[in-house]
């Protein structure tokens, strides 16, 4: 799938805290009951690791799983493997009610990284994202200035974040503008 | 500066000289000073005029509750009018001009007013510009608007940046002075996360002034230890120039700080406002000091005792030569005191109480100061300064005792705790008789959700002037706050006070007593609005018992500065008028902010480029380089038509139309939304959301359908396919996805939770492209990859597969009466797909066409467009849809309420066609058809309008769509359409298809 681009197609900038569009990334939907051993070890097969517990979430070899909602999940796993999983899970759950759907080509994911990426997303982000409450394994879904995104730590001082794809540049501008030089209130 | 005195001021850095000009004129002032204590130390005694009368008026305060220095600051993009010279840090370059006069600031023709106040009473907008009626329109109004506002609105675009920055913490404290910082170390201590927010640059507050001893130290060592001592505190952070600005529901503060107003050429945000989550809300915002009420209280060189005392004390700035002070407490004896001490007159302290023989008076009389009690002023001399006061008794008619020269005066009234942010979310108050004031009811805070009040006050605010009860109870506060908030708070000492004992004060509202009008008229309550205590007692006497009513009627408080000064003089004055108990009366509501915040940093980032999200398609930077004309569809932009050289909109338009009509081209219908509904009960569920029936729609098959509310308002509609039996793709409008999908799960999740069916929104997960026209199969067949033909993929149906070697699954749906295919791709391939479409249709004469051709073609077919055709109120019937509403289901969304009379009426507006007279004519969008005679209002008898209306290239006729009251059944009828300016088109009604009624074109 090489004429697949991403929204801004891998562009970066970089001022106090440097913002990039993190390319392509398999995201697959997946609802049911998070309690069923079924959907357990579904996910366990398609990315190796546990249901993450509320807003958190987890990671294993094959990707990483996200806590949406009390019946959904985002699993994030490589772009081209996307189709491929979403296959692999129905088939595993089988008759079980669930709903299992790529929308990796809906999503734009930016990574934010440096010193102060938690003063960039605070100062959208209307929630706690001082340390002692937002870390690594936590996920939030929540609203960025005007749009909805959710997002994660990765490693200290890095965040990833995702957003719709029609809103994708809007939220690049907006990140870049956050993070200009001389901007962070060095709060946290 | 002829006024700075050879030593003092703790704030000013005499060796950084900095350089300002005000209304042009270069002036010299000092690192640390405001603008107010710059213009003092410069003799600028008189810094603008009142609204009203256009009075001389001067620098009353020394803070935020200043009302008289406002100026208009910096200049092109960063002009701003009403700022505070008070709270405004001066600095290189800082430029200021005077406001509210013309010519200029020393000869003010407005000044004319204050010659008639006779003309301008309390109510004077209310009883002057009733009559006769034409005149506020031609003559009042205009007038009025000119010389309406203090300030000049900036004309530029503001060159700086604003933003949002959201915490939380456990205790937020607001205000730095003594009881402030006393309290935060008193929570952060217990490990509360603890924030301090003052609004100035220095922490410290009336504290930095006025003397104590506290646990051994003198106030400045005091302060500097505090300081010192949370700085070290990792769980505390302390900003300045940050003002609590607002406390709302839920524990939720706004904290407003200033970060460039001192260093405009600074990099970053000017203000940042702060949305602050805390569990407890201390406020320590301190207590702010009363004017008298006495004649000529307004002329500059009068200012708040505590003013004069700090412009000596913290910028080294002597207010007058010769000061006299007159006051009804002790505390107004430390500015004598502080003003004698720094080799300045002060040739008398009027004292309104009978006696004054506390430790104050004492140390001022021992000092050499004449102490008058039982007097005060009976007026103020002077105009655009004070010449003298004329003294009088306290409780007489104002028979001047003697006369005494002075350049200044020092008032004080008393003092009233600033109970703002405690009010702001209904903390209430209590008046205090002692100390003539309302102060916070503990008892009776605002309350979070748990029912538990969220905000404690803490030192001069809860009520406790002198500084040793205060220091206590900011203590108190810290420990309550950090308790309730879950932490336990660290045993220690008592704080340790050694401070002057004060006297009580003597409530005085009046000066003297027994004031005649004639003196009351020149005593002012409110400086800036310019009211004084003959409004409110006019008021009183008119009838006015409310405080509210009284405060709009005569425009008391209601300025800039929200009647910092004036709210308990005006009430007081109002409560005597009546002969009712000032408690009975009551406030005014305190609402945030505090002081008023720069409108850029409520709107924070949003402007420019991040004003609003615009949605855009994947394939937009394509449209956007091939001269897209943007229209806005919902919160997307779409292109409206692709203008090629030399094109006017109009011919681009009807070339995209007769190329679809006639060959082959390409629409980005990406912005239609498409919902997954999926689970063993999906096609049940849909077959209640949509009218028709969707649950006998086979596999690989399309279905139009429609979407109605409880009430059978038709709001949506689209094309559901089936995917496979338990999964349906919903495609709906473009502005209508996210509510759809909204609808949907909140009948899932409310009403029919039983039903087993997972939905989700995957509009964007696909970049959909409508290959449309006579050769839109040959296209197909050219991008290969599946079978096309009609019999592989009839009419209303889809597959699934790969087209141009791109994962793709084409709909055969029309919008356009064309053959047509509606090719849904992976949306990061969308631009991809769209190129190799372009390619392929090279030979086929294929161009892309925008929403006004979709518009045209739609319309030419009859086909409704929800928001043209709807408007809330319309039911499927109403378009001649209800084949489209089912009569065997059992039950769906709207079933119930098509059985209402009111739908069930044959003379509803219908949907019809209309065909102008002259063929070339187009009639204007919303055009009312009306009939002969008048309704019962005497208006035209309107029976219905224009929905949609183009000129239709495909038929060279105007054509338009109408709901007309009884449409139906007017076929044939040639309705009248009058317009503005008394033309009238005259159409007939036809049917609304208007083109190839059998679908022959579509169906190939």
């Amino acid at each position: 799938m090489s004429n697949a681009i991403s929204i801004l197609n891998g562009a970066s900038s970089s001022d106090a805290v440097k913002i990039t569009d993190s390319g392509l990334r398999g995201m697959i939907t997946l609802r049911g009951d998070l309690d069923s051993a079924q959907l357990k070890s579904a996910v366990s097969a398609a990315v190796g690791s546990d249901i993450p517990a509320q807003r958190k979430i987890t990671h294993g070899p094959m990707g990483g799983v996200a806590w949406m909602s009390p019946d959904e999940l985002l699993l994030l796993v490589a772009y081209d493997q996307a189709d491929a999983i979403t296959a692999q899970i129905s088939e595993a759950l089988g008759a079980e009610h669930h709903m299992a759907v790529n929308v990796s080509d809906a999503r734009a994911i930016f990574r934010i990284e440096g010193q102060g990426a938690r003063e960039v997303l605070a100062k959208g982000a209307p929630i706690d994202l001082s340390p002692e409450a937002f870390g690594i394994g936590d996920f939030r879904r929540t609203r960025v200035g005007q749009l909805a995104a959710a997002f994660w730590m990765t490693q200290t001082d890095m965040f990833e974040l995702i957003c719709f794809r029609s809103v994708g540049e809007f939220m690049f501008d907006w990140l870049t503008n956050a993070a200009r030089d001389g901007s962070l209130p060095e709060y946290f | 500066m002829r006024n700075r005195l050879p030593s003092g001021g703790s704030l000013i850095d005499r060796s950084t000289p900095v350089s300002f000009t005000f209304n042009g004129k270069e002036m010299k002032g000092h690192k640390g000073d405001t603008l107010a204590s710059a213009l003092l130390a410069n003799g600028q005694t008189m810094v603008g005029r009142s609204f009203k009368y256009h009075r001389p008026r001067g620098v009353m305060a020394s803070g935020a509750e200043e009302p008289n220095a406002l100026v208009n600051l910096g200049e092109g993009a960063r002009f701003e009018p009403n700022q505070r010279a008070t709270t405004t840090e001066v600095f290189d370059g800082l430029t200021a001009t005077s406001q509210n006069h013309w010519p200029s600031l020393e000869f003010d023709i407005g000044a004319l007013n204050n010659k008639l106040p006779r003309f301008f009473p309390a109510g004077f907008y209310y009883k002057t510009f009733m009559k006769p009626r034409w005149a506020w329109k031609h003559l009042f109004e205009p007038v009025i608007r000119q010389s309406a506002g203090l300030g000049r609105a900036p004309e530029e675009q503001d060159v700086d940046r604003y933003e949002y920055f959201y915490v939380y913490v456990d205790v937020l404290v607001v205000g730095g002075g003594m009881a402030g910082l006393a309290a935060a170390r008193e929570a952060a201590s217990a490990g509360a996360k603890t924030l301090l927010l003052e609004q100035t640059e220095h922490l410290g507050g009336r504290l930095s002034v006025d003397d104590a001893l506290i646990d051994g130290k003198p106030s400045g060592e005091w302060i500097s230890q505090t300081t010192a001592d949370l700085g070290a505190m990792e769980n505390l952070t302390i900003r300045t120039r940050t003002m609590g600005s607002g406390v709302f529901d839920h524990g939720y503060a706004m904290g407003y700080e200033r970060l460039t107003d001192h260093a405009p050429d600074t990099r970053g945000p000017r203000h940042r406002l702060w949305r602050i989550r805390a569990k407890r809300i201390i406020t320590a915002t301190g207590a702010i000091e009363r004017p008298l009420a006495f004649a000529g209280n307004d002329i500059p060189g009068v200012m708040l005792a505590s003013a004069a005392r700090d412009y000596a004390s913290l910028y080294g700035v002597g207010v007058g030569k010769r000061t006299v002070v007159v006051a009804n407490n002790d505390d107004a004896y430390r500015t004598a005191i502080t003003l004698k001490e720094a080799g300045l007159e002060v040739p008398a302290i009027l004292d309104a109480r009978p006696t004054a023989d506390g430790p104050l008076p004492v140390q001022a009389r021992n000092l050499g100061i004449r102490v008058e009690t039982g007097t005060g002023i009976a007026k103020v001399k002077g105009y655009k300064s004070v010449v003298a006061v004329a003294i009088c008794d306290q409780s007489g008619d104002g028979a001047i005792l003697e006369t005494i020269p002075c350049d200044a005066v020092a008032m004080s009234g008393g003092w009233s705790p600033v109970v703002h942010l405690w009010s702001h979310c209904g903390g209430k108050l209590n008046w205090d008789a002692e100390n003539a004031m309302f102060a916070p009811d503990p008892n009776r805070p605002p309350t979070g959700a748990d029912g538990q009040g969220f905000v404690i006050t803490a030192g001069t605010e809860s009520g406790d002037l002198a500084t040793a009860p205060a220091l206590q109870n900011a203590v108190d506060a810290g420990r309550q706050a950090s308790r309730e908030a879950g932490f336990t708070p660290v045993e220690r000492d008592a704080p340790l006070v050694i401070a002057n004992d004060e006297a009580p004060m003597l409530p005085v509202w009046s000066m003297p007593e027994q004031a005649p009008n004639k003196l009351r008229a020149k005593s002012w309550l409110d400086f800036q609005n310019d009211v004084k205590v003959s409004d409110v007692a006019l008021a009183a006497q008119e009838g006015y018992v409310s405080v509210e009513h009284t405060k709009r009627y005569t425009t008391l408080g209601m300025a800039t500065d929200q009647g910092k000064l004036s709210n308990i003089n005006g009430l007081a004055v109002l409560a005597d008028s009546l002969n009712a108990p000032i408690p009975q009366v009551g406030t005014t509501t305190f609402r945030p902010p505090y002081t008023p915040i720069s409108l850029g940093s409520i709107a924070g980032e949003a402007r420019g480029t991040l004003f609003k999200p615009t949605r855009k398609s994947p394939i937009d930077a394509w449209h956007d380089k091939n001269h897209a004309v943007w229209e806005p569809v919902a919160d997307w932009r779409r292109p409206y038509t692709y203008r090629r050289d030399g094109e006017t909109t109009q011919q681009a338009v009807t070339r995209e139309i007769n190329n679809t009509r006639t060959g082959v081209s390409v629409l980005d219908a990406s912005t239609l939304g498409k919902i997954l509904v999926k689970g063993p009960d999906a096609a049940k569920f849909l077959d209640l959301v949509y009218t028709n029936m969707m649950s006998t729609l086979k596999p690989g098959k399309c279905r139009y359908g429609l979407m109605c509310t409880e009430n059978g308002f038709l709001f949506d509609d689209g094309v559901v396919a089936r995917l496979s039996e338990d999964e349906f793709l919903c495609h709906t409008t473009s502005g209508g996805s996210d509510r759809v999908h909204g609808w949907m799960e909140e009948w899932l999740q409310t009403e029919w939770w039983d039903l087993k069916v997972y939905t989700a929104n995957v509009t964007e997960q696909y970049a959909q492209i409508a290959i449309v026209g006579p050769d839109a199969r040959k296209l197909l067949e050219k991008l290969g990859g599946m079978d096309v033909s009609s019999g592989a993929l009839p009419f209303m149906s889809f597959v699934e597969g790969e087209l141009a070697g791109i994962k793709a699954r084409p709909f055969r749906i029309s919008f356009s009466g064309e053959l047509s295919y509606e090719i849904a791709v992976p949306a990061a391939q969308g631009q991809a797909f769209w190129d190799k479409v372009l390619q392929a249709g090279e030979e086929f004469g294929i161009m892309p066409y925008g929403t006004e051709a979709l518009h045209v073609m739609r319309a030419e077919k009859g086909f409704i467009m929800i928001g043209d055709e709807t408007d809330g109120t319309v039911i499927p019937q109403d378009l001649n849809l209800g084949w489209a509403v089912s009569k065997k289901k059992e039950d769906f969304i709207g079933k119930r309420a098509f059985e209402r009379d009111f739908l069930q009426r044959a003379d509803r507006k219908q949907l019809v066609g209309l065909l102008t007279e002259n063929p070339q004519e187009v009639l204007p969008d919303g055009a009312h058809a009306v009939e002969d005679g008048k309704n019962r209002y005497g208006q035209a008898n309107m029976i219905g309008h224009v929905t949609s209306t183009y000129f239709s290239p495909t038929l060279g006729h105007s054509i338009a769509m109408a709901l007309i009251k009884g449409g139906s059944g007017r076929m044939g009828e040639v309705l009248e359409f009058p317009l503005a300016g008394g033309k009238v088109i005259k159409a007939t009604v036809v049917d609304p298809v208007f083109y190839d009624k059998e679908g022959a074109r579509q169906n190939v």
